[in-house]
């Protein structure tokens, strides 16, 4: 029993850290700073959740402490990437696209024009 | 005359009982969350548990929840260990697909910014769906502006609001619709 859960926590880990490798990887192919978030945030939180819930199931003694750490990490590591995508976009860096698809320009004008109004 | 005094009292002991609930509320999340901590049933780290979770209930009661003890609901338990299940699964979806875009040569990706409308009333409903699309395929909540969710789409499909809200939010809404409201 205790060796099983020895196993699955390796192989827990093995897969986290397969995941932070291929969200490394997405950040230097991708071409912009919006796709780079993407690639940053899920296979980061995927991969840190992934290798903090191995650890607990090989010493099991941990499991309920990395089971809330888990929890934060998943609460707060989308709120971040949400602050860094907003920042980068009302700073003004452009979209890498194929096409122009962009429903969150009028949105800015128009909160800006009511900023400006009030 | 004695009506209105009736109802009169009635309503503050129905505030003070909501007031309460809450404080009692986040005492107990904040008891639990010591207990998984620490890690040990032993009386005395009991007590300083308690001692420390009543003192944090003491100056955050009022602002932790808004339901108060209605939170922990058998219905609403249920529904989050229901979701907790589905959103696992979407994000091992999520990673595989970020996975195949990012070793794949091509890269095929067609990114751009949607917009999705929500039916849902409550800030702490609206973040946990803004929280719950950012960890899912390929989507990422860049702004949530009243009733609309803005989010930057890897591989943008259709960007008609109704289809979008298909696509991206209606597994989850649902579920977070029960849990929080």
């Amino acid at each position: 029993m205790l060796d099983a859960l020895h196993y699955t926590g390796y192989v827990l880990t093995s897969f986290g850290v397969l995941f932070l490798l291929l969200g490394a990887l997405g950040i230097l192919r991708m071409p912009d700073v919006y796709n780079r978030m993407q690639a940053g945030t899920k296979a980061t939180t995927l991969g840190a959740v992934g290798t903090i819930m191995g650890v607990g199931l090989i010493n099991p003694e941990w499991f309920l402490k990395t089971l809330i750490i888990s929890l934060f990490i998943l609460l707060s590591n989308p709120i971040s990437s949400h602050a860094l995508a907003r920042g980068s976009y009302r700073i003004g860096i452009k979209m890498w696209q194929k096409k122009d698809i962009d429903a969150y320009k009028k949105a800015v004008q128009e909160s800006e024009e009511k900023e400006e109004a009030a | 005359m004695s009506g209105t005094i009736v109802a009169k009292w009635r309503r503050i002991l129905q505030e003070t009982g909501k007031t309460m609930s809450r404080y009692i509320y986040s005492f107990l999340v904040f008891f639990i969350f010591w207990v998984a901590f620490t890690t040990s049933l032993q009386t005395d780290e009991l007590i300083v548990g308690a001692v420390v979770a009543f003192i944090m209930a003491f100056y955050t009661g009022k602002q932790f929840s808004e339901g108060g003890l209605s939170n922990l609901s058998f219905r609403k338990i249920v529904f989050t260990v229901r979701y907790l299940f589905v959103f696992v699964w979407e994000m091992i979806k999520a990673n595989m697909d970020v996975a195949k875009r990012v070793l794949s040569p091509k890269m095929p990706i067609d990114p751009g910014i949607v917009e999705v409308p929500t039916k849902l009333k409550s800030n702490i409903a609206k973040l946990a769906l803004a929280n719950s699309i950012t960890l899912t395929p390929g989507t990422l909540t860049v702004d949530v502006i009243e009733d609309k969710l803005y989010i930057h789409w890897i591989n943008v499909t259709t960007t008609n609001p109704q289809e979008t809200f298909g696509e991206i939010s209606a597994v989850f809404e649902k579920y977070i619709k029960e849990i929080f409201e």
